[in-house]
């Protein structure tokens, strides 16, 4: 690859603090043992730490609450018939070993642990005998897609508006941009959805009001098509509050690396506008926006849940919703107890692939 | 007062987000002089649209959605302002300890915090309001709210604390024999207040955020007017159906409204707050006043507390 004497220079001063560091770690033998020492490790530790609280978590709650969830089932399946004692009895006992209630609380731990262990989050309660695991199998793959498009789309929308806005900060379009995100941003997913949804489906009926895709799947055109015109709405809801929140820190990032001496270099050396953007300043904002991707995947997958309400979209959050109306608990809590774990492992996986981006890793 | 003139003039964003969040409070106040009781049903004409009369029209049960909207307001605030006040507390404490102590204590909070911040809030919340479904008092919704939302404020409060605990002036007051307990709340807490201030606007938009969806899937007490339980009803008797779209929109315009307001104040409030600016801004006003007061004593500003 041939540079000019200039692009050399202002790569030189892009990376100049990456070559400290590499310098410091090189003389330290820098190798793969203690990439995975000081790197992976601390992060696989932190993803057990999760689960055990998440896991934990999750077992308490229902055992803390005042509501007994024996007497509460009981109680909703005597209203509407008698039964005689034995039947009841027979019946209570039942539930509490569905329930998981029998022993003490330190057995109903380690039994829980171990059933867990072993992927049984026992029978759902309103379709009784399917167990919990079917019920979310048939619902997490089209959670995952609408969620890993809507992530992928806006993560990467956000960072290159983020950076044109926070470069060419003094143009009409980059101001008009930042003030209709910002307000944009704050504004509760659910709000956002349901506007959406009065907009395209009431007033100007462009799109699907509930569902996921129409007739037999299968990998025809039709049925892919139509995943992707049921998805769209949803998609969209969750991309325009997703791409305002990394847009605004796209911007930051991308203001106060302008101010590095690098780009000033660059920009008396006359570099292409667009060179010096995308080849030195986005590639320096990246590393802290792959990071915070990490951390924001938790409140994508909320705002996800709750698109999936509104749009009647098949996936967790719609299974989810339908289980809160008929409280289901064993589906609740093993939703719950998918997503903290699901969470945790997205966020150790993106985590993981830092050193991909991180020119200290990859220049050796 | 110098300092919200200084501020009025420097942001606009704090501008409009002070007459929003005016606003809001004023429409809090006057629900104290509703003509109708909360939760009165039949006390005006039904599904009337808006008109001089019910400026934002009525309900199908025949309530009267302005004055349900200020009630709603109050409520919503309620919950907020109750979650802000418990996270900010268990997160301002767990930071300030795990900064100061340092050591052992601070590796075991702060991986206890990082694991935390990662699980999703709203499934676990869900699952706690459906097992006390029925029993939710808009109370317990805030308190709850305020038990999920401690982690990421504990962890932006630890690092302030950190960079505050190694500056000059920390030394200089322990060299001079101040207690620990002084020197935290005569030395650092000025520096934290700002930060406190703008954190607790994001608390606020999170809260309200998460209020609305608890309620809109019918968790949270459905017999108090909030802004979400105003939407659930509305959703419930059918609105946008039969065309009453007044009942939704006068929630979900004024709950767009709040959050953007609270947001621009902290907005402007933070960026005003920022060192880089703020020095800037210092460097102006001593050139402008070189005659009248000695510079370092305005330089120093950001030193001496």
């Amino acid at each position: 690859m041939k540079l000019t004497r200039a692009e050399q220079l202002t790569h030189t001063g892009a990376n100049l603090q990456v070559r400290f560091s590499r310098v410091i770690l090189s003389s330290e033998g820098y190798s793969t043992v203690t990439l995975f020492k000081e790197f992976v490790l601390p992060r696989l530790v932190q993803w057990v730490v999760v689960i055990v609280i998440g896991v934990t978590i999750t077992f308490m709650i229902p055992r803390l609450s005042p509501v007994n969830p024996v007497d509460q089932a009981l109680g909703r399946m005597t209203t509407f018939q008698t039964m005689n004692p034995e039947a009841t009895q027979a019946l209570r006992e039942t539930f509490l070993d569905l329930y998981g209630l029998e022993g003490n609380i330190f057995d109903q731990y380690l039994n829980f642990w171990r059933r867990l262990l072993v992927g049984d989050l026992g029978p759902s309660f309103t379709s009784f005998p399917t167990p919990v695991m079917q019920i979310i199998g048939n619902s997490v793959g089209w959670t995952i897609g609408l969620l890993g498009i809507s992530t992928f789309v806006s993560w990467l929308l956000g960072l290159i508006l983020g950076s044109l806005a926070g470069y060419f900060s003094n143009h009409w379009w980059s101001q008009l941009l930042e003030k209709i995100l910002i307000t944009v941003y704050p504004i509760p997913y659910y709000i956002l959805a349901f506007v959406l949804l009065m907009i395209f489906t009431y007033y100007l009926p462009l799109f699907p009001l509930v569902g996921g895709a129409r007739g037999t799947p299968g990998f025809t055109w039709e049925y892919i098509g139509s995943i992707l015109y049921f998805g769209f709405l949803p998609a969209l809801s969750l991309i325009i509050g997703a791409v305002a929140f990394r847009f605004i820190m796209s911007k930051a990032l991308t203001t106060s690396e302008k101010s590095s001496d690098y780009v000033q270099y660059a920009e008396l050396a006359a570099l292409p506008k667009r060179k010096i953007l995308f080849s030195y300043v986005t590639r320096n904002t990246m590393l802290p926006q792959v990071t915070d991707l990490a951390l924001s995947l938790g409140a994508l997958f909320e705002g996800a849940l709750i698109t999936e309400v509104v749009f009647g979209y098949p996936g967790l959050g719609y299974t989810l919703f339908n289980a809160v109306n008929s409280a289901d608990y064993n589906v609740i809590m093993g939703i719950t107890l998918l997503s903290i774990v699901g969470i945790a492992t997205a966020s150790l996986l993106v985590d993981l692939s830092y050193p991909l981006f991180d020119p200290r890793v990859r220049y050796r | 007062m110098d300092a919200i003139r200084d501020l009025f003039r420097f942001s606009p964003s704090f501008r409009y987000g002070a007459i929003i969040v005016t606003l809001v409070f004023a429409l809090v106040i006057i629900s104290f002089f509703s003509p109708y009781e909360p939760d009165d049903r039949r006390a005006v004409a039904r599904n009337e649209p808006p008109s001089l009369q019910f400026i934002l029209g009525t309900t199908s049960q025949g309530q009267d959605v302005f004055w349900m909207l200020t009630f709603a307001l109050r409520n919503t605030l309620l919950v907020a302002g109750l979650a802000v006040l418990i996270g900010r507390g268990v997160g301002v404490l767990l930071g300030m300890v795990s900064g100061y102590i340092g050591g052992t204590v601070d590796r075991l909070l702060s991986s206890l915090v990082d694991s935390v911040i990662v699980i999703p809030r709203l499934p676990l919340l869900i699952l706690i309001a459906s097992i006390m479904r029925g029993q939710m008092s808009i109370l317990t919704l805030g308190l709850l709210i305020g038990l999920l939302d401690w982690a990421i404020p504990s962890k932006r409060y630890r690092s302030q604390v950190l960079s505050l605990r190694e500056r000059e002036f920390t030394y200089t007051s322990v060299f001079s024999g101040m207690s620990v307990f002084k020197i935290v709340t005569q030395a650092h807490l000025p520096f934290l207040i700002p930060f406190l201030l703008a954190d607790i606007v994001s608390g606020f938009l999170f809260a309200i955020g998460l209020e609305v969806t608890l309620s809109i899937l019918g968790l949270s007490d459905l017999d108090t007017q909030t802004i979400g339980t105003q939407i659930y009803w509305g959703n419930y008797y059918q609105a946008l159906l039969t065309n009453r779209v007044w009942v939704l929109a006068a929630p979900i315009g004024i709950s767009i409204l709040v959050v953007t307001g609270f947001y621009l104040t902290s907005v402007g409030l933070s960026s005003y707050l920022d060192p880089r600016t703020r020095l800037g801004r210092l460097e102006v006003k001593s050139k402008v006043n070189v005659p009248e007061t000695e510079p370092e004593v305005t330089t120093t500003d950001g030193v001496t507390p």
